[in-house]
């Protein structure tokens, strides 16, 4: 593999990985910690919507991130040709 | 069936299959015995890694301190799990592409030094040490309870069964005995959530039945609360009669964001966690087997939280204005109160009769003076109605207590430790989902100390033994051929479970605060190290070994001023707890670690190249030896 080609690989990795994070700090830092005094105010069948963030919420979305992340991965993987 | 013998017979059987799979995948190479021989498949590391990583504090304390602190500890269910995300992305696939055994390899090769190597040795042991502790408390209360012995035997039993299949299997036993623990942890833990939410709220889904509402009318001892009212609202009005915060009302945010911070980076460095990633075939692998773990771990973890406001419910409306004779001798309908008998024996749970009148209240407050409001009983000395008698019980009632608590003075000190274990007693649920949950707990003990300790013995037989004491200064390969360093490896793992028995027997304090403790020095120590190591080519060997010495003494001192030397609150950095101070030592080490790196030389060539191959998922192949 080029020197190129890898640069622009590892700027691919590194572009989708700052994107997931960025959902990763918003659910859980975001919704269940620095706002959940605003979203508490919303509330759903008696359950506190920033409470929930922070009980249940944050969790459902970290495992959607991580099976995104390996399915975006797979698909540049496959692109540079660096897949096994 | 009575329920000592269908607990004899679950534990048995339980204990059974995982010798039996000790004897059936038994290390017969080094690789074995690190690594699991490196074919684990993805699916099956998944469940290993959530049984090895859900410890005793996370099925047996967690639902506990949820349950009486509400929505401040929330900051343990976001950080045990966002952790997953981390690893997943920044540590996982890298280090499978690395290939070698442990952290310290990583740390000595990527670094190019065997004093970070042995820095990073000192730091596994120390950290999994910390941890492990916790664990083995949490063995022995569960032996204790289940087993009807006492503590000190129950964890001599346990270092037996974890010294069985770790010392004969290595990471290959491990690894399939997880497999076969995480399936009894997540049963022993489901049933009994869904019989919860079916009796409070009537919903099959315990995640929703927070959404839900009550069953019955629920008589706070102040108030009755209406059948048909939401749970949490329910539970929020019934503890602020009592004089406690409400359930939903988040407190310090400041600390609930350290704490959590500290828990995510914490995951993501713990040397256990992290080794269980070398052991899957492929970087592709490595990806999805976090994504596994986390979803493993999410069954579980959401469901914690309503379990955690079911027994709060559960335990106020069974308790509240009940007559302790009539109690806990079953004389009462539908609420037999044998288990409060059986906790109490055990000293962690006491009553405190303070008005005269024969019944229990609960409410804000302590029923008894002293550290935490724990009880100190007198010998086994009981009243004429059958309570044990202690010497520091608070006499009559305290006017300034029961403001707050609307009228009512607390007499009951309930262990937090406890309410897992005594949740489906509380809820009168069937004897065998009680025998169930003593081997799931006995499960998530087992699996997670067993992880521990071979963490320990890889870094001593393997990094210590074989890459410093034992080396060759002139190929730089370890001199002790495999036979050798196999048996050294059983050895150090011997060693390693006297060492955590030894702790277990003499706890350094209470389960979950300890384990966040190692989480913070995980997070200092390791998280910053590893995660320069892959994305700053330009870490040096200099900068590297500052920043883990910074992060763990930092971290480490802090700890041990505040919890052990009698510092206070007042003198908190930025108001900062000791649970999340592991934060500020991960700041630390990354910025120390920039500026040393950055005043001292560049890598050498070979290394830059190093991590240049890394970042590229082709060619992982096996896990190489040196």
């Amino acid at each position: 593999m080029s020197p190129e080609k890898a640069e622009a690989y590892w700027k691919e990795n590194i572009a989708m990985i700052i994107k997931l994070l960025i959902v990763w700090f918003i659910v859980s830092f975001g919704c269940g910690i620095l706002f959940i005094n605003e979203l508490n105010a919303i509330e759903i069948s008696g359950v506190k919507l920033g409470f929930w963030f922070a009980q249940q919420g944050a969790i459902y979305v970290f495992v959607i991130l991580i099976f995104v992340y390996v399915k975006v991965m797979t698909g540049i993987d496959e692109k540079y040709g660096v897949h096994e | 069936m009575e329920l000592q013998s269908l607990i004899y017979l679950f534990v048995g059987i339980s204990f059974a299959v995982y010798i039996g799979i000790a004897l059936w995948a038994k290390a017969g190479s080094t690789k074995d015995f690190y690594v699991a021989g490196g074919g684990v498949h993805p699916i099956a590391n998944g469940m290993a890694t959530a049984a090895d990583w859900m410890s005793a504090a996370s099925f047996i304390s967690l639902a506990g301190i949820i349950s009486f602190k509400g929505s401040d500890a929330s900051a343990y269910l976001m950080g045990w799990t966002g952790g997953y995300v981390l690893l997943a992305m920044l540590l996982a696939p890298y280090l499978r592409k690395f290939g070698k055994f442990t952290v310290p390899d990583f740390v000595g090769d990527r670094y190019y030094s065997d004093t970070a190597r042995l820095v990073a040795v000192v730091a596994v042991i120390f950290v999994s040490f910390t941890y492990v502790a916790g664990q083995m408390r949490g063995v022995g209360i569960v032996f204790s309870r289940f087993l009807q012995v006492d503590v000190n035997t129950g964890v001599l039993i346990g270092m037996a069964i974890v010294f069985f299949y770790s010392v004969l299997g290595g990471m290959k036993g491990i690894t399939y005995t997880q497999v076969a623990q995480y399936v009894v942890m997540i049963f022993a833990y489901m049933i009994p959530a869904i019989f919860l939410s079916l009796q409070v709220t009537d919903t099959f889904i315990p995640q929703l039945g927070i959404f839900a509402t009550t069953t019955f009318a629920f008589d706070s001892g102040i108030s009755v609360i209406p059948e048909g009212t939401y749970l949490l609202h329910a539970l929020d009005q019934s503890i602020s009669d009592l004089g406690f915060t409400e359930y939903t009302q988040p407190g310090n945010l400041w600390n609930m964001f350290m704490l959590t911070t500290a828990l995510m980076l914490g995951t993501a460095g713990l040397p256990h966690v992290i080794v269980r990633f070398f052991t899957v075939p492929t970087v592709k692998d490595a990806r999805i087997s976090a994504g596994w773990a986390l979803l493993f771990i999410a069954i579980m973890y959401t469901t914690i939280s309503s379990v955690a406001a079911f027994s709060r419910v559960n335990l106020i409306n069974n308790l509240q204005n009940t007559e302790y004779k009539a109690f806990v001798n079953g004389e009462i309908e539908g609420n037999d109160g044998n288990w409060f008998k059986t906790w109490e024996n055990g000293g962690l749970i006491a009553w405190n009769d303070r008005n005269g009148d024969g019944k229990i209240q609960y409410a804000t407050g302590a029923a008894f003076d002293g550290a935490k409001g724990k009880p100190a009983f007198d010998g086994d000395k009981r009243a004429e109605d059958g309570h044990r008698l202690v010497t520091n019980a608070k006499a009559g009632a305290d006017e300034a207590e029961m403001a707050k608590g609307n009228g009512i003075a607390n007499e009951l000190y309930v262990d937090r430790d406890i309410m897992v274990l005594a949740n489906p007693e509380i809820a009168n649920l069937p004897n065998w989902v009680i025998a169930f949950i003593a081997a799931g707990g006995l499960a998530a003990a087992l699996s997670t100390a067993a992880g521990l300790l071979l963490v320990i013995a890889s870094a001593i037989s393997h990094d210590l033994l074989g890459q410093v004491i034992y080396k060759d200064k002139e190929t730089g390969k370890s001199t002790l051929n495999e036979k050798t360093e196999l048996m050294w490896a059983r050895v150090s793992a011997v060693a390693a479970i006297c060492v955590a028995g030894y702790l277990g027997i003499n706890p350094p304090g209470f389960v979950a605060q300890v384990v966040a403790f190692a989480f913070g020095l995980a997070a200092a120590a390791f998280f910053p190290t590893i995660i320069l190591g892959v994305f700053d080519k330009r870490m040096n060997k200099e900068g590297a070994i500052a920043g883990i010495l910074t992060g763990l003494i930092f971290t480490f001192s802090y700890i041990i001023y505040f919890v052990f030397l009698g510092g206070v609150k007042e003198d908190w950095l930025f108001g900062i707890a000791p649970t999340g101070i592991g934060t500020v030592g991960t700041l630390l080490h990354l910025v120390v670690a920039l500026i040393v790196s950055r005043m001292t030389p560049e890598p050498p060539k070979e290394i830059q190249e190093l991590v240049e191959r890394i970042r590229i998922p082709s060619g992982a192949g096996d896990a190489v030896d040196h």
